[in-house]
């Protein structure tokens, strides 16, 4: 009896999972015929930027009477999970969506995602040559924009000023990745680690990093012809370098530390270096959370043989094919990625509250440049540098930098990422964990060459 | 189920005074047993739609290729999922895991829950607030607990234990790195132990005072009594909160969420499964993985019960 019971419940579990898989989670419908009061849904990941969005639609409604626009947040997978089930069964529940760089593409590539270039060329108060010119390689294909730039961001290498002098030590503004594992050594002591680097085993966590290293060795995750290269010399040297490092002057415990462990370890004044997404810095000189505040010199990501290395991610809107107030939904689209709104954001909620990294013009607004002195202009130099086409030293079929853009990586990326935790801990070598990577990676990558 | 309880109502059926006809009768019993089914259906129906039909599709989902971010791919594969368990490499780790975690995990909380529930099967001062204290762990929510151990316990710079540890002249221990298994092994047993605890004392205070004077009356120590006397008494509740607990710790899934990530020998059956439907994103997949865990653990749990539980079967028998 209780085995059989037992049963039921495990499969009522499963078949539960399933149910939430298959995406029926969905809430909310646009409503209302031509002519009606129109009602955009808007789904979205629940970040802090998003939220601020939320509590100023009313600006928006206020501007375009008749349209009402509707918020509801979710998680990552979740939004995910949702949107793919919407657009595959062509419900059209959602006007808006927040898409990550790594799947406007893909989406795109699908006809999942409204071409917006016309809608945004054609208006010249938009400004579509304003947005940083990476960032809008990432989210076009085969030269259609398939979203909006929100808030985007790079990776730098951030350093602290006065652990730096007291070692007598300088840091370049394109430093090397020698010149930066020699000073973490110097700077490694039992009080501070020399270095922070992400070890949480994820895509999104010691991949991030990690490919970028790779790459600027000569590294890639595939060759032109999606030939999985995880085993290839140069792979396997950029790990082995990031690796050594940490095991040589890294911080303790690695693996438990992605972006917000080494956040706080830099804020305590625990770690003399870090190389970290950009938007960090604003987190960094905020002296009510930072010890740091003031102390901290911001440089270009370390490189080896290639001239850049920062990574390029930006959160985007984008209007999904089965939309059914398209018009309204590329109206609101615009709206929260146009010059007023940051204006708006920063005369209502402040200005290090602008969201950085989609638009040039925002890096000449005087307030912001104010605000964001001490890591506004690297994250412009760097976000401007970066190139999204070819990041290595050789070509690649998709536009990315730390990710591949193709539906297997985020598995691909997160079974390699557990196996070189397994080499951090000592527990395998890297070219052991890298000769089982590689073929995870080239199942997905044969699925390509289809 | 329903047999049992539309026989009583057959039963408590009165023959209607008048009535001489037997073939009446028989159909008004008919007629009643028809309205007593009618009514239970109802009910019936409604759980086996909750839970027998979404099993099934989970089976059928089982046999499709499915990949979420490719839906209009999506066909019938028939067993093809059921072989990359079988053949992958992801399966006999994973299982291997899930044996050593949660079986020592069970051992530890089930040593130490009956530790704690002997030293609380006394009368003392503040005995109440002790027993609240030690059972906090287990009402605590599994990610909240996770957060708790990775920052203010396990945190190689500001963690407590490794604050204890250096305080003791020993090195820190970079926990999630060089022994995540150990790492989960402890939340978990600090996690269930309040549990385990709970139906051993429960067990320890059901036992006869009477006996025990009598043991030593006949000149028994504390040691000899507890282990001739306690524990038989105790055989079927340390069976019963191990056969629980077993169950429970086969799910955990938040400590491996959210401090380990899966890496170094930590991923278990339901991370695996996990990762495979929310990061793999295919949902063929992960229904193969969930229909083959469920089979073997009903397998395992029969053999459990039939051989190592026979209280179950035989329950008055001691």
């Amino acid at each position: 009896m209780l085995v059989k019971k037992r049963a039921l419940v495990m499969g009522a579990g499963l078949a539960i999972t399933a149910v939430l898989l298959s995406g029926c989670s969905g809430a909310g419908a646009g409503a209302g015929a031509a002519g009606q009061d129109v009602t955009l849904t808007l789904a979205t990941v629940n970040n802090p930027q998003m939220k601020d969005m939320e509590s100023l639609k009313g600006t928006f409604e206020k501007e375009n009477p008749g349209i009402k626009v509707n918020f509801v947040q979710m998680e990552e997978g979740d939004l995910r999970a949702a949107v793919t089930a919407d657009v595959a069964s062509g419900a059209g529940q959602y006007d808006v969506v927040t898409v990550g760089a790594y799947e406007v593409p893909q989406w795109g590539a699908q006809g999942w995602l409204t071409d917006l270039t016309p809608a945004l060329t054609s208006d010249a108060a938009y400004d579509v040559g304003d947005i940083l010119p990476p960032v809008k390689t990432a989210l076009s294909v085969d030269g259609k924009q398939y979203a909006v730039p929100f808030y985007g961001e790079s990776s730098i290498l951030m350093y602290n000023k006065e652990m730096f002098a007291a070692a007598g030590l300088t840091m370049s503004n394109n430093p090397t990745w020698q010149e930066v594992a020699a000073a973490a050594k110097t700077l490694n002591t039992p009080d501070h680690a020399g270095i922070c680097l992400r070890g949480k085993p994820g895509w999104g966590d010691l991949f991030a990093p990690l490919t970028t290293v790779v790459q600027t060795f000569g590294g890639a995750w595939y060759d032109n012809n999606w030939n999985a290269q995880v085993n290839s010399p140069a792979f396997t040297e950029g790990v082995n370098f990031y690796v050594d490092l940490l095991k040589s002057a890294g911080e303790k415990d690695p693996v438990s530390n992605s972006f917000t462990e080494c956040l706080n370890q830099l804020s305590a004044g625990k770690v003399a270096m870090w190389y970290d997404a950009s938007v960090a810095a604003s987190i960094l000189e905020d002296p009510t959370t930072s010890k740091v505040a003031g102390k901290m010199g911001y440089v270009h990501a370390p490189v080896y043989k290639t001239k850049e290395s920062g990574w390029l991610w930006s959160w985007n809107l984008a209007v999904p094919a089965t939309s059914k107030h398209a018009d309204a939904a590329v109206k609101f689209a615009k709206w929260a990625t146009s010059k007023e709104y940051q204006q708006l954001v920063g005369t209502t909620l402040g200005w290090t509250r602008v969201p950085p990294g989609a638009r040039t013009s925002t890096y000449s607004i005087p307030e912001y440049k104010t605000a964001a002195a001490a890591f506004a202009p690297i994250t412009l130099e760097v976000m401007n540098a970066v190139n999204p086409v070819q990041p290595g030293l050789n070509p690649q079929p998709w536009v990315g930098i730390q990710y591949v853009t193709i539906p297997e990586f985020q598995d691909v990326g997160n079974q390699v990422a557990q196996l070189v935790a397994d080499a951090i801990a000592g527990r395998t070598t890297v070219e052991e964990a890298l000769a089982k990577g590689q073929v995870i990676a080239q199942a997905a990558g044969d699925k390509q060459k289809k | 189920m329903t047999t049992a309880s539309i026989a009583p109502v057959r039963q408590r059926t009165p023959v209607p005074p008048g009535e001489e006809s037997g073939t009446a009768t028989r159909l008004a019993l008919k007629k009643k047993g028809r309205q007593a089914r009618a009514l239970v259906m109802p009910a019936l129906i409604f759980s086996l739609v909750l839970t027998q039909v979404p099993f099934l599709v989970t089976i059928v989902f089982s046999m499709l290729q499915w990949n979420q971010l490719r839906p209009s791919e999506i066909k019938f594969n028939w067993f093809e999922n059921y072989a990359v368990v079988f053949t992958g490499p992801d399966f006999l780790p994973s299982l291997m895991s899930t044996v050593v975690i949660t079986g020592s995990s069970v051992v530890l909380s089930l040593l130490l829950g009956l530790f704690f529930a002997v030293l609380l099967d006394r009368k003392f001062m503040g005995r109440g607030l002790a027993r609240t204290l030690m059972i906090t762990p287990f009402l605590i929510m599994p990610a909240a607990a996770a957060l708790l151990w990775k920052w203010s316990m396990l945190d190689v710079n500001v963690g407590m234990v490794n604050w204890a540890l250096n305080a003791l002249g020993l090195p820190s221990v970079a926990w999630n790195t060089d022994l995540p298994v150990v790492t989960i092994v402890i939340l978990l047993t600090w996690q269930y132990t309040p549990f385990m605890m709970l139906i051993l004392l429960a067990g320890l205070q059901s036992q006869s005072r009477e006996v025990l004077e009598a043991a030593s009356v006949d000149g028994a120590g504390p040691w000899r009594t507890f282990q001739w006397m306690t524990l038989p008494h105790l055989r079927q509740y340390i069976e019963i909160s191990t056969l629980l607990g077993t169950i429970m710790m086969l799910q955990a899934f938040d400590p491996i969420a959210i401090m380990t990530k899966g890496t170094g020998g930590t991923k278990t059956l339901s991370y695996l499964l996990y990762e495979r439907a929310f990061i793999g994103l295919d949902v063929g997949q992960a229904a193969a993985f969930g229909v083959v865990t469920v089979i073997i653990t009903i397998a395992v749990a029969s053999i459990a019960l039939r051989t190592l539980f026979k209280v179950f079967i035989n329950g008055g028998d001691r």
